[in-house]
């Protein structure tokens, strides 16, 4: 029965755990001469069993053991930022750790993305033997024109920055001969750009699945948040008074939340029909205000890309500043709809009549799909920009020949523009108020109070600036190099503001619910950059695809200069046939896995209900009613001694026997009230 | 690394590297903390193992356990005569379990028995309160401390008896999202 194979495997993990470490009893152990002997006698065994084969696998495994712990330890020693994370943690908790640690998870998966990149794109080009640069410029002009120029190049991403390795357009669609082989810059192109997606996802994923495990386990409703808070709220890692004393008012603050939650759940309970009414028509009146604000944002979006891609066209340069203001006029405004939209949102919230844990999601959702969309409405202005090409005379006419450099250099000025805003917003901002509220005697300052360190707007930040990576890498290859240096600097200016000038935020996050939040919004960015790269016509005039009508041709022309074994197989994995057969199978397996975690779910609640059962039968036992032992009779042959509840377990049976030992460690004796068992008969019952 | 120090002998640093989840040098290290506690009292020759230990009250002043409203708690369910005296296998014990790499299990087993301030194997409400008060040093008005308390034990109780049996904590912990990565100490 799946019961008996549950507590079979109940026993063997018991026997595994006995190979991890456990906890020393040292003082029962190491301090007795009985100790001293046996260890004597065991080594004279050893070295009279030297060659006995269990004796050297036990030695050979314990030596492992310390190597890969050494391993360990050195490894997590080279952690990027280690001790500043460290410093962060005893400061200021788990929650705004994990902001950090989201952060250095970032810096590293774009150093990998721009490897990858750097390795198959632009090396091969770099050490090209027979390099043909189709655009020849002037090496003299640089110095003759203005320092201005390039200042505002450098910042826009046009100009000499339009013939180096940044742009799309600079890459060649010809295969590149080496001596020994020919490289397919194309194919290698495309193949790259899905390779660092799926490499993306994958890591993503696989970072995802512990909280989603968790996830799953966790009953739906809001549960044991007081218990939660109670036995493990209080973060052991504290070590300074202000941390201590801020994570208490924290406590105190979720603590008082919930209950003031209970009572409106109360409340919500009581509603009338007629309150309800009421509610739902103010909820959709709200919602529709919503989504006209968001309307317009989308709106001035559009015209602001519209209108920048014509004034560049006009190529009449009025003056710096002006330009400059021409050139990086989508990104403000895609900023400032940025900043003004959650403030609107959390006043709207109010009104909304919701559960308080419920605002927060809803407000979160909402500031997501608008920070995305709007890079969507973005890439979709410039789109209706390119239709135009053909028809109207005064369209861009960079855009027209080659579009793929224009949106690389869009995404170039917005991860540019979004560090200087994250920059300017921390130095010009946050300092003159953190000055204001501390010098400054007026009870207006007072109140404002210092700026709070909101972590779901922090990661929104950074999740959005990894959007436009993501996108932004097939039209600019040394985009994630740029995003790496970027984040890089983040991390420092983020740290030095958390601890001049932030408080925490007084509603405090949890390390463990944002963990799956972050990587999740996370995957919808990456969704969405998968879409532009897939639906994508190049231009004819530029880049690695101007030989084909859509990127994705680079794949069959490959594959037709393959041998035709090869180009067989290749077919066969090209049919319909196969792909039908493929779907069927996936459809299987995941049937086949849902089914096992609802069944796994079944079996929980079934072994809860009978824990429940065991408890009271074992009350009433003690209450003196003829009741024979319940354990052994609802989990037959897994019971320990006395039942459950009446004697802690001994913290040997939860390690094993892998230390020298012999006696037990009793646990602080005025606990015991049976008697302390020895690990093997534990062991033997549980058979 | 091990051939220079004098603290203990082979086998002892390899039983404390294989019974505990700390390295050689973190046992080194921990020794140096230890005797940084009380210099004249700790002797620095540990290979023939003196029975030395440290009162309470140095313990607690340690920098990781200052800011901890149960450091009392958790030292003295560390030490075999329950009164807090701890010596330094207890000592490295006490950090073995607190640190990252103990396992749940392990972890749920001394978080029940510091939570039990009155040792009597159950988290009765009169615990609760008491570990309440300490987390909250005492900010909540009586009203709330019993509506918590009374809260907590109907989210957690499932043999119906008003008090938490490890049982009931250990599969209330379990679902604990947070109790890992909150239930350990750095050192």
């Amino acid at each position: 029965s799946y019961q008996s194979l549950l507590y079979r495997r109940k026993s063997s993990s018991i026997k595994s755990r006995g190979s991890s470490k456990g906890r020393l009893s040292i003082s029962g152990r190491l301090n007795t001469e009985r100790r001293k002997s046996q260890m004597e006698q065991r080594r004279m065994e050893e070295r009279k069993n030297l060659i006995s084969c269990r004796q050297w696998k036990a030695g050979a495994r314990r030596y492992m053991k310390r190597l890969t712990d050494d391993a360990h330890t050195f490894l997590s020693s080279m952690k990027l930022w280690r001790s500043d994370i460290h410093q962060i943690e005893g400061m200021f908790g788990t929650g705004i750790l994990s902001y950090f640690s989201f952060l250095r998870f970032l810096v590293a998966l774009n150093l990998i993305i721009f490897l990858v990149m750097f390795c198959f794109v632009m090396l091969p080009m770099i050490i090209d033997p027979h390099p043909i640069r189709n655009v020849t410029y002037n090496e003299h002009q640089g110095i003759l024109i203005n320092y201005h120029e390039h200042i505002l190049d450098l910042l826009s991403g046009e100009g000499i920055l339009e013939r180096t390795y940044l742009l799309y357009g600079f890459y060649k669609s010809d295969e590149i001969r080496f001596p020994m082989f020919t490289y397919k810059l194309p194919l290698a192109y495309l193949l790259t750009t899905l390779g660092y997606l799926l490499l993306s996802l994958l890591w993503i994923v696989k970072r995802s699945a512990e909280g989603f495990k968790r996830h799953l386990i966790k009953d739906e409703d809001r549960f044991q948040s007081f218990c939660n808070k109670i036995f493990a709220g209080w973060d052991f890692c504290i070590t300074s008074e202000s941390a201590a004393k801020q994570k208490r008012n924290s406590l105190l603050y979720e603590l008082k939340t919930d209950l003031e939650d209970e009572r409106i759940k109360q409340k919500m309970a009581d509603r009338t029909r007629k309150d309800k009414c009421r509610i739902y028509f103010l909820r959709v009146i709200l919602n529709m205000f919503v989504i006209g604000v968001l309307a317009v944002c989308f709106f001035c979006i559009y015209a602001a890309t519209t209108f920048s891609q014509k004034a560049e066209n006009r190529n009449k340069k009025v003056n710096f500043i002006v330009d400059l203001i021409h050139e990086y006029l989508p990104s403000i405004v895609i900023t400032l709809a940025n900043f003004i939209t959650p403030l609107l949102f959390s006043v709207i919230i109010n009104f909304e009549d919701y559960s308080p844990a419920f605002e927060i999601r809803f407000t979160l959702m909402r500031c997501v799909f608008m920070r995305l969309t709007s890079i969507a409405v973005l890439l979709f202005s410039l789109w209706s920009q390119l239709k135009q090409c053909g028809t109207d005379p005064c369209s861009n006419q960079k855009l027209c020949n080659c579009w793929e450099t224009r949106v690389g250099q869009e995404m170039y000025k917005l991860t540019i523009f979004d560090f200087i805003i994250i920059l300017s917003v921390t130095l010009f901002v946050e300092f003159p108020r953190k000055m204001l509220v501390h010098f400054c005697k007026c009870p207006l300052a007072k109140m404002w109070g210092l700026q709070e360190f909101s972590i779901p707007q922090n990661v929104l930040e950074i999740v959005y600036g990894q959007t436009i990576c993501w996108i932004g890498t097939f039209y600019c290859p040394m985009l994630p190099a740029i995003c790496t240096i970027k984040y890089f600097c983040i991390f420092y200016i983020k740290k030095l503001s958390l601890i001049k000038n932030c408080r925490p935020a007084t509603r405090p996050f949890r390390a463990s619910s944002s963990h799956f939040f972050f990587l999740g919004v996370l995957l919808i960015g990456l969704i969405l950059a998968c879409l532009p790269i897939s639906i994508s016509l190049p231009s004819q005039a530029c880049g690695p695809f101007s030989n084909y009508n859509t990127s994705w041709e680079a794949l069959p022309a490959a594959v037709e200069a393959l041998p035709q074994n090869a180009k067989n197989f290749i077919n066969l994995l090209g049919s319909e046939t196969f792909a039908v057969s493929f779907f069927v199978v996936t459809c299987l397996a995941m049937f086949y896995v849902i089914a096992l975690a609802g069944a796994h779910k079944k079996v929980i609640n079934q072994l809860r209900e009978k824990l429940v059962m065991v408890c009271r039968l074992d009350s009433l036992q003690s209450e003196g009613w003829p009741v024979k032992n319940p354990c052994t009779e609802i989990f037959p042959g897994f019971c320990v001694t006395g039942g459950p509840g009446q004697t802690l377990p001994d913290p040997e049976a939860v390690s094993g026997p892998e230390c020298p030992s012999g006696q037990i460690h009793t646990a602080a004796p005025q606990s015991q009230q049976a008697e302390p068992q020895l690990p093997h008969q534990l062991l033997q019952q549980l058979q | 690394m091990g051939n220079k120090q004098t603290i203990f002998t082979d086998e002892q640093l390899d039983a404390y590297q294989d019974c505990t989840f700390f390295t050689r040098k973190e046992i080194l290290r921990l020794h140096s903390r230890y005797h940084e506690l009380a210099p004249h009292l700790v002797p620095m020759d540990y290979t023939n193992e003196p029975d030395c230990k440290l009162p309470l009250a140095l313990i607690v002043d340690m920098p990781e356990l200052k800011e901890n409203p149960f450091r009392n708690r958790i030292v003295e369910s560390f030490s075999e005569d329950g009164m807090g005296n701890l010596s330094f296998n207890e000592f490295v014990d006490m950090f073995s379990v607190l640190s990252e790499m103990a396992p749940r299990e392990l972890k749920a087993i001394y978080a029940f028995k510091i939570y039990d301030y009155n040792v009597d194997n159950y988290l009765c409400k009169e615990d609760l309160e008491k570990t309440l008060n300490k987390l909250t040093k005492e900010e909540l008005t009586p009203e709330e401390v019993e509506l918590v308390c009374e809260k907590a034990i109907e989210e957690a109780d499932l043999d119906g008896d008003n008090k938490l049996s490890y049982a009931d904590f250990e599969n209330m912990i379990t679902r604990a999202p947070d109790f890992l990565s909150t239930f350990h100490i750095r050192i």
